[in-house]
């Protein structure tokens, strides 16, 4: 069976005084419908310019990224902006939402574009938020919610059209820890439940607990990819893990204790 | 489209005090120049008025006067002349002075231009109530519009003007047989006279009437076919010696600094049009660089630049379109409030013109922040720059 998502050899170089820098380097890993991915690293590893390749706002210098079988990069400006549209939802670190649209307004937005504004389409958009507890907050605009809720907001956006990927980037980077933990599993609930294929860029390792996998990106290479239950526990929580050493999970000690405590 | 509608309209619902403000902003731009537009036109026209509706379709000057009103004399021997050209029809001798009404009560008189006119010949008016002169050397005298408002003069009252002969003011006391549309002439109401009685009545340095025949400044020729102006304005200067012969535009347009203050105006309000655009277009532009992240985000989740660039066209236009229907309001009211006496004119075809450009314009200053919307990169709302 053909996996969601499929980056094979995905290389992005940049020219930067006259020589070549390497932001991501023949990475390759496939994400199945209804798994959700932790893609993580420290930062200048390449995540987000990976994310960005995968959600095609950004030509890979070589290698090939594809969605449901279809290859970004054959894509015209225009035919990726509408494969977006109708194939990948999107939650980002900040500045998520239309600041004068409502809660509803927001994820409707989702369906407008794609042509489904109608009953059942607004049907859908209110029945996901009410799953998001927010029902309460239809009408409010962003600016009256707080951080967790414009971000449950935002999943509810990338959901509503059933994408076929959810791409997250950081999407808990200004929530405190219950908040950040509320967030991460309801995104992993919602993609095990649609059968999206999920990945979220976060340097929080203790979210990793809610990924099947963990892709484990350093210096522009895919380094590790995690997948046991073991492994996963061990990169959320290194402190209470002997098994796993600073130098596997590429991180500096002084971070994961950091993270850890 | 109907998303653009609905992007565009939330955005400025939901910050209407931010964009009412600006439409204000517009708005008071728009009562600027439609008030400088009405200005040039009160100009123009005062200047304008009394040889654009005149009865004619030519003006004989005399050629040394260099189409100056008050140098050209023009003769009873040289206006038999010009009348015996073959296709003029007939012709009317004009003469210009200036006077001052007496009004009722401490009110200032009121300044006019005193015109001899020959009755029944080219030159006199058409009257909107009373009748036209019936002597040449009555003390009768047709009154304009503005006069007759200012004066609250009706037909069969009598005006008194007040004139200088030699050092002493002198009072004339006419009887108003007939009251005409506006005849503005050097920006002043204009009272119409039989010649005769405007030769005595108008400034001289020696007091009395004339024992010779009056001479006017110039004549009003009509055509027996007025499609012929132009080969019988040739025909008049070659039979008739010392003449010349223009139509009415080039008479009126020949008027002391008439095309300076007409093109002063007109500077003017490019200027204030100009400004216009450049407020139109920062305000717009300041918007989108505010929305630069949100507009990335946008685009990230797949909208199409057509929908971004209509919402932002489209706010562009509400805005616009709400400040010059305000402004146009506001300007309307105030036109109301003006005495007949100051030179404002709101004429509908400029005022449209006006408008319409200001309708024009507003958008074209806006599309560089319109542009500037769709080179934003999706990129940007991963905090990634191409």
């Amino acid at each position: 069976m053909r996996a969601a998502l499929e980056a094979n050899l995905v290389t992005k170089q940049y020219l930067s005084n006259n020589s070549t820098v390497y932001a991501v380097e023949e990475a390759s890993f496939n994400v199945e419908a209804g798994e959700f991915v932790a893609l993580v690293g420290p930062s200048g590893s390449g995540k987000t310019t990976m994310l960005a390749m995968l959600a095609g706002l950004l030509q890979p210098t070589s290698g090939t990224i594809a969605v449901d079988g279809q290859v970004l990069s054959t894509m015209s400006e225009a035919e990726r902006s509408g494969f977006r549209r109708r194939k990948i939802g999107f939650t980002f670190q900040s500045n998520n939402l239309v600041p004068y649209l409502t809660v509803l307004e927001n994820v409707e937005l989702m369906l407008r574009l794609n042509g489904e504004h109608d009953a059942t389409g607004r049907a859908r958009a209110r029945a996901l938020l009410v799953l998001l507890g927010l029902e309460e907050r239809l009408n409010a605009l962003p600016s009256q919610l707080s951080g967790g809720q414009q971000q449950r907001v935002a999943i509810a956006r990338s959901l509503i059209n059933h994408p076929s990927v959810v791409l997250a980037d950081e999407p808990t980077a200004s929530l405190d820890t219950e908040r950040a933990h509320q967030v991460v599993q309801t995104l992993a609930n919602l993609v095990h439940e649609q059968g999206s294929a999920g990945i979220m860029v976060t340097h929080d390792l203790r979210m990793v607990e809610y990924a099947d996998r963990v892709i484990q990106m350093l210096d522009g290479h895919v380094d590790k990819i995690l997948s046991t239950r073991e492994d996963l526990s061990c990169l959320a929580n290194p402190a209470e893990c002997r098994m796993i050493t600073p130098d596997v999970i590429g991180y500096s000690s002084g971070a994961i204790t950091q993270m850890g405590a | 489209m109907s998303t653009a509608i609905h992007l565009s309209l939330s955005e400025i619902w939901r910050n209407r005090g931010r964009f009412v403000l600006f439409s204000l902003v517009v708005a008071l731009i728009t009562v600027l120049i439609l008030f400088v537009a009405a200005l040039g036109e009160g100009l123009g026209t005062g200047n304008r008025e009394l040889i654009e509706n005149l009865n004619a379709e030519l003006i004989v000057y005399q050629d040394t006067a260099r189409l100056s009103i008050a140098s050209s004399r023009i003769d009873e021997d040289t206006l038999r002349a010009v009348r015996y050209v073959d296709g003029v029809r007939a012709v009317g001798s004009l003469g210009f002075s200036s006077a001052a009404v007496i009004l009722d009560g401490e009110e200032e008189p009121l300044d006019v231009a005193l015109i001899g006119v020959e009755p029944g010949k080219p030159g006199e008016p058409s009257v909107v109530s009373g009748q036209g002169l019936r002597r040449k050397n009555g003390d009768e005298a047709i009154v304009d519009r503005t006069i007759a408002a200012v004066a609250g003069l009706e037909v069969g009252d009598e005006i008194t003007l007040r004139t200088l002969q030699g050092d002493e003011d002198e009072f004339y006391t006419l009887k108003v047989v007939g009251i005409s549309e506006s005849q503005k002439y050097g920006i002043r109401p204009s009272v119409f006279a039989p010649l005769y009685t405007w030769d005595e009545v108008r400034a001289k340095g020696t007091p009395g009437r004339s024992t010779a025949a009056p001479v006017g400044n110039v004549a009003a020729v009509q055509l027996e076919d007025p499609a012929q102006m132009e080969v019988l304005s040739q025909q008049i200067e070659t039979r008739v010696d010392g003449v010349q012969a223009v139509d009415r535009r080039t008479a009126y347009e020949s008027t002391p600094g008439y095309t300076e203050q007409q093109s002063t105006l007109g500077t003017q309000n490019a200027f204030a049009l100009l400004i216009g655009v450049l407020v139109i277009g920062g305000f717009f532009q300041i918007q989108t660089l505010q929305k630069v992240p949100q507009i990335g985000m946008l685009k990230a989740i797949g909208t199409p630049n057509a929908i971004v660039a209509v919402a932002a066209l489209l706010q562009i236009v509400a805005v616009t379109l709400l400040g010059v229907l305000i402004g146009s309001a506001v300007t309307l009211a105030l036109s109301l409030g003006f005495p007949p006496n100051i030179p404002i004119v709101f004429e509908p075809g400029s005022a449209a013109l006006a408008v319409g450009t200001i309708m024009l314009m507003g958008p074209l200053g806006g599309l560089v922040s319109v542009r500037y919307s769709l080179k934003v990169e999706p990129l940007i709302a991963l905090g990634l720059s191409a």
